[in-house]
């Protein structure tokens, strides 16, 4: 059995499996199904600093192997997330991964604030892909600059004990360019990768089929882009560690954003179709692992970056030809 | 009771009208139906582009005895979905969740009530009519559709409680006219001190609008997209007014389906009102 513990930056998980923001709620609906202090961390839908209402319905819109959301936040606001939500997770003694989101850069540093010296708290996952209102509504992960100021802020207002990974948006030229900027500005991590934007149009109503008009695309449609904004980013900083998303719905889709240079990884969108995914992709990717000889997780993280010289061939890997 | 995700073998396919109904071995969710929970199941097989699960309102449940347990659910065809399960068979397995949300609430003794159903909504008033009348309250039944062939248990009903008014659009099957048309006498003949409904959102808001007029509530399950059925996705939401008074969008996954026709703000569905709580913090961000 290979050993599935991990670390992004120094937080130890016993497993690589973790919920996606915005997919999870703060984990108590899933703890009817599966206990939450099992997987490697609950990661909460994004808090703001006030409560939120969230946009008109329609708020959702099924794609082929995915799904259109335009939720808009609704959320209780940190007081009640921090005396509810957290206060219920730390009770189940489950790892807790944060999010947070905020509409400008004060935002963000007070909700660092907020969570710090909060034991409950893990590691704070930076929602950068929300609206900045101080420069027209521009998101701030599609602009080095406005990232990396994020970024930096959060840093230096977070709890020091506690990694800050900036979670980027896949709707940009060069992914890279953001990375770079975000880890210059002292991000310890990255999460690939947010929802892209995507729109449908009722052919009933002949409207758009968001109230919100456009919507964030998820499931295993936007899997490749993920797998490789995955690998880009791996190239280029290969120092830091990468949270890895998008469309994951089986342990063999696990294992190829760990081949691509994920530490770990989020199950998101399948969690509305089955609520029992996390547990059963963390089971399909040990089996997996085992199964290519690895002996670790670890062993495996970047691995598909490897020159093929130095690859296992299926052959001596264990797995059966064809 | 919490929810359990089941993988059962179909029992038996029936086709009721414009309907097919649906009964299925799922022990561990008829062991904790009430009235009002739903079902939500996985359709198009394992490697579906359909990600999501399509919600229905349980028509019945036989907890284990002999035999395994089973539910009873009412499809309407109207997607590649439920065109996929429609062409399901007796013997192939489907993947349920449930019971899911919060079932009707039935008085504490006693107490006449009229039940009313549009089209396949009918579907979880039957077992709520059986509970009533097992507890000593009088039933009236009013079924409504736009055509015959879309009504759903006109006899079961029937069978049940007795008294049943039947209406259609089209005037193919009983009263020509709408549910409400007819409800105002079925409230006065039993003395009604509860109303209780699902179907369209449009009728279940006109039920509302008559059960006020009678000064009694109005309990009525409401049929809303749904991407997740269990509570985390936050797209199923309706704006209702709260014990406070004020208003917020809830999960009608969670907190309903079934809500009191009065504390719904029917005329803000889909819209973003300026009094709802929260939404002075809207700026953007999905």
């Amino acid at each position: 059995m290979a050993d599935m513990s991990t670390t992004l930056g120094w937080f130890r998980l016993p497993n690589p499996v973790l919920t996606a923001s915005g997919c999870a709620a703060a984990g108590r609906e899933l703890n009817q199904f599966f206990d939450v202090a099992d997987l490697g961390a609950v990661v909460t839908k994004s808090i703001m600093s006030r409560p939120r209402s969230g946009r008109p319905t329609p708020r959702m819109a099924e794609t082929p192997s995915g799904m259109l959301n335009s939720i808009g936040l609704q959320g209780p606001g940190i007081d009640s997330f921090i005396a509810n939500d957290l206060a219920w997770l730390a009770e189940q003694g489950a790892r807790t991964v944060v999010s947070i989101a905020g509409g400008h850069t004060d935002e963000f540093v007070e909700l660092a604030r907020r969570l710090r010296g909060n034991r409950a708290v893990s590691m704070l996952e930076v929602n950068i892909s929300c609206p900045n209102v101080e420069n027209r509504g521009q998101v701030f992960a599609c602009d080095a600059i406005a990232s990396s100021r994020v970024i930096g802020a959060v840093r230096r207002a977070a709890d020091p004990a506690v990694p800050v990974f900036a979670k980027l948006s896949p709707d940009v030229t060069d992914i890279t360019l953001i990375a770079r900027a975000c880890a210059e500005a002292g991000a310890d991590g990255f999460s690939l990768i947010n929802t892209l934007l995507g729109m449908a149009i009722d052919t009933d109503t002949m409207a758009p089929a968001l109230g919100g008009v456009t919507g964030g695309l998820s499931g295993p449609a936007i899997r490749p882009v993920a797998v490789r904004c995955v690998w880009q980013v791996r190239q280029a900083i290969p120092y830091l560690p990468i949270l890895g998303m998008g469309g994951i719905k089986t342990g063999l889709d696990a294992l190829q954003f760990i081949l691509a240079g994920a530490s770990a990884v989020s199950v998101g969108t399948a969690v509305f179709g089955d609520p029992n995914a996390p547990m059963r992709v963390l089971a399909e990717l040990e089996q997996a692992l085992d199964e290519r000889g690895f002996e670790s997780l670890a062993a495996a993280v970047g691995y598909a970056h490897r020159p093929p010289a130095t690859r296992l061939s299926p052959a001596n890997a264990g797995l059966a030809a064809g | 009771m919490s929810p359990v995700q089941e993988v059962g073998e179909i029992f038996a396919v029936q086709r009721v009208g414009a309907y097919v109904q649906f009964t299925v071995v799922a022990p561990g969710i008829a062991a904790g139906f009430q009235p009002g929970h739903f079902v939500a199941v996985a359709v198009g097989g394992e490697n579906s582009s359909m990600l999501l699960r399509r919600a229905f309102a349980l028509y019945g449940a036989t907890p284990s005895g002999d035999f395994a347990g089973t539910i009873q659910f009412v499809v309407a065809e109207h997607g590649p979905g439920t065109r996929w399960l429609v062409q399901r068979r007796v013997g192939d397995v489907l993947d349920l969740v449930g019971p899911l949300g919060t079932p009707f609430p039935v008085p504490s003794g006693p107490a006449p009530a009229v039940l009313v159903g549009g089209g396949y909504g009918s579907a979880p008033l039957i077992p709520l009519a059986h509970m009533l009348l097992a507890a000593g309250s009088p039933v009236e039944m009013v079924l409504g559709a736009s055509t015959a062939a879309r009504l759903f248990g006109e006899l079961v009903a029937k069978r049940a409680v007795g008294a049943v008014t039947v209406t259609t659009d089209d005037g193919s099957a009983g009263v020509q006219g709408l549910v409400t048309d007819v409800l105002s006498d079925a409230i006065a003949r039993v003395n009604a001190e509860i109303v209780y409904a699902c179907g369209p959102m449009a009728m279940l808001r006109a039920v509302g609008n008559v059960a006020r007029k009678h000064a009694i509530h109005a309990q009525v399950a409401v049929e809303e997209a749904m991407a997740c059925g269990i509570g985390v996705c936050m797209t199923c939401v309706l704006p209702v007014r709260g014990d406070d008074g004020k208003s917020r969008f809830v999960r009608s996954c969670v907190e309903g389906p079934v809500f009191d026709a009065d504390r719904v703000q029917w005329a803000d569905i889909g819209r973003l009102p300026a009094d709802l709580v929260g939404a002075d913090a809207m700026g953007g961000g999905h």
